[in-house]
This record gives C-alpha cells, structure tokens and sequence, in this order.
C-alpha cells in the first residue's frame, strides 16, 4: 500500500521534472501517468501493493475535485456577467462532442451492427 | 457573555486547516446519502450537492475560499496521485483496447477535437470572453488532467473545474437523445461516448448501464485526458 502510493507519488515527480526540463505543455500527473503505463507495460501486470492504492485513490476521485469546486466562489462575476453564453456553449458543444464521437466510433467498430458480442 | 465565547471559538476554529477539511469530508458523504436516496439522478450528483453546500456555508460564514482551501488543500493534493493511479485502469483494459485499437483512437482523437474545438469556437462566436474560453477549453476532460491543463493555457483552474461538472451533468442528460437519434444502442459505443464527452460523469452513468459499457467509459476518460493535454493547448493557441 505504502509502497505503491511510492510508486504514484514517484511517477508524478518524474513526470514533473521531465516536462519542465523538456519544455512540454503536458501537465506532470499526465505524464506521470503515461510513466506508469510504460512501466505497467514492462513489468507485465499490476503489482497488488499498488492496485490497492490505485483503485482507492480512482473510487473517490470525485471527492478530489470538490476543493477546486468550491473555487467557483471566486468566479461569480464572470458567471453573473457570462452565463447564458456559458449554458449555450456547453449544452450545443457537448451535444455536438456526443454526436460525433458516437458516430466516428461505429463507423470504424469492426463488428458495428449493433450487437453486443462481448456481452 | 455566551455569545462572545461561541463566536471566538468560531474564529480560533474557522481558521484551523481540520475544520474545513472535516466539513468538506462529512457534507460530501452526506450528499452521497442524499444522492443514493435521489437514486443516482446525475443532477443531484454528489459533487454537485457538495459544492453547493460548501460554497453556501462559505458565504453565511463569510470565510474566504483560501481560508477553507487551506484545509480543502489536503484532498486537492491527492489529485496528482489519483491522475497517475488512471494507468492501472487502461492498462487492465489493454487486450480489449488492441482489439478496438482503430475506433477507440480514432473516435478519441475526433471527439477530442471536436469537444475543445467547439467549446472555443462557440463561446467565441457568442462573444464570451478570452477568460471565458482558457478556463472552457478542457471542459469534457476529466477535473484533475483539466485543472492542469486550464493552469497551462492560463485559465482559472477554479472556474475550468466547475464548468467540468456542468458539462457532466448536461452530457449524461443529452446522452439518452443523441444515441436515441443515431439509434446506438452498443454498450462499448455508448460508454466510450459517454466517458469522451463527460468524463467521470459519463464514467459512473455508463457503468450503471453495465460494466462493459463502463470499462470504454474509463478508458475513453483516460485517453481524451491524455490527447487533451497536448491537443487543447494547441487549439487555444490557434485562435488566442
């Protein structure tokens, strides 16, 4: 457990230092992750002392956004002054996003008839 | 006399990190028993219900948000591991992704586009501002790769988090009509639809459907936070 919260806590670091050091618009937990996929990759399967941490971490990931949230306080000019173009923007670009995405997706599917083969 | 000694106690409290972080923790396993009670509604989602909770007691109690990020900053914190933790969910899913290898990054890499290029190009078109559109630009990708890439084009990461849960609320209601009109009913299609346009969301909506559904969820969450990184920057950069 302690290890593996290690082992996140250590690719993020690197993944830090690397795109500072190489100029990259990648934030450093991205990159961090990216590390820990390559790792995965090499190492050939998940060790458990860090799927403990990792999927403990993944089930309250919704808890960790509400600090950053509640930042929205700060914001209630903008949103006063700007909301309507808010809604609009995010209902008609989240339409078109789920539109597209769906339709590209079952157009490349190899088995794209609608049937749930893998159940 | 009474009055005096609750409301100093209140002070010496309010400006102590544990008070914040304890309310953060109970209101938001409080707004999960309500959210369960409301059976799962994704506009009562827990999140939702927290943050409004919160900012309400900030405003009644008159405390500025970095006096409570100052205890909230623990749980932020956990945000960088969580980002790197998604590895292990993607590469659990590496077999089915070398099958669907071709739709999976294609879809990705278009939606990814579509998602950021639209929120800019729309927002711009509706005459919002250019802090407006910095803080818009990752609003499909999931809060901790977003926050980082709001800060790297020089949005608010505050504001770029909550229009992030306002685009995942609209997605899982706008979800049901788009694959009713596109006539979609495959659960790997509408997972990954799900989880490329709003993210967790998406995610928690799609593995109420089932797991499969909910498996190209997450890996479409990971993924478009992975191409979002680089491609979003680069779209603002187009117009900005």
């Amino acid at each position: 457990m302690l290890l593996g919260f290690l082992i996140l806590l250590l690719c993020q670091l690197t993944g830090e230092l690397l795109m500072m050091t190489l100029g990259l618009p990648i934030p450093g937990p991205v990159a961090g992750m990216l590390i820990l996929f390559v790792g995965l990759l090499l190492y050939g399967s998940v060790p458990r002392a860090l799927r403990v941490p990792a999927e403990g971490l993944i089930r309250h990931l919704s808890l960790l956004f509400v600090p950053a949230g509640v930042g929205l306080i700060q914001h209630f000019g903008l949103i006063a002054q700007e909301w309507l173009v808010i809604l609009l923007t995010l209902i008609s670009s989240t339409f078109v996003a789920l539109f597209v995405t769906a339709l590209v997706f079952k157009a490349l599917h190899p088995s794209s008839s609608g049937e749930t083969r893998d159940g | 006399m009474d009055e005096i000694a609750i409301s100093s106690f209140w002070v010496y409290f309010a400006s102590e990190p544990l008070l914040w972080l304890v309310l953060t923790l109970a209101t938001f396993l409080c707004a999960q028993w309500i959210s369960r009670k409301a059976g799962g509604t994704p506009l009562l989602h827990p999140v939702v219900v927290t943050m409004a909770l919160l900012i309400g007691l900030l405003l009644l109690t008159d405390t500025d948000y970095d006096t409570y990020f100052d205890g909230a900053q623990f749980i932020h914190f956990l945000l960088g591991p969580a980002t790197v933790a998604l590895a292990v969910p993607v590469y659990d899913q590496l077999p089915l992704i070398r099958r669907l290898l071709l739709p999976v990054v294609g879809a990705c890499l278009t939606g990814t586009l579509v998602a950021a290029s639209s929120a800019v190009g729309i927002t711009l078109l509706l005459g919002g501002s250019e802090e407006l559109v910095r803080a818009i630009a990752p609003k499909s990708v999931t809060s901790p790769i977003a926050l980082g890439i709001a800060e790297q084009i020089g949005g608010q990461p505050s504001l770029a988090a909550g229009l992030v849960l306002v685009t995942g609320v609209i997605g899982c209601q706008l979800a049901p009509l788009v694959f009713r009109l596109l006539g979609q009913q495959d659960p790997a299609v509408q997972g990954f639809t799900l989880g490329l346009a709003a993210h967790g969301f998406g995610t928690a909506w799609a593995f109420q459907m089932s797991a499969m559904a909910g498996a190209f969820a997450g890996l479409a969450m990971a993924l478009t936070g992975v191409f979002s990184s680089v491609l979003v920057p680069v779209v603002v950069g187009l117009v900005l």
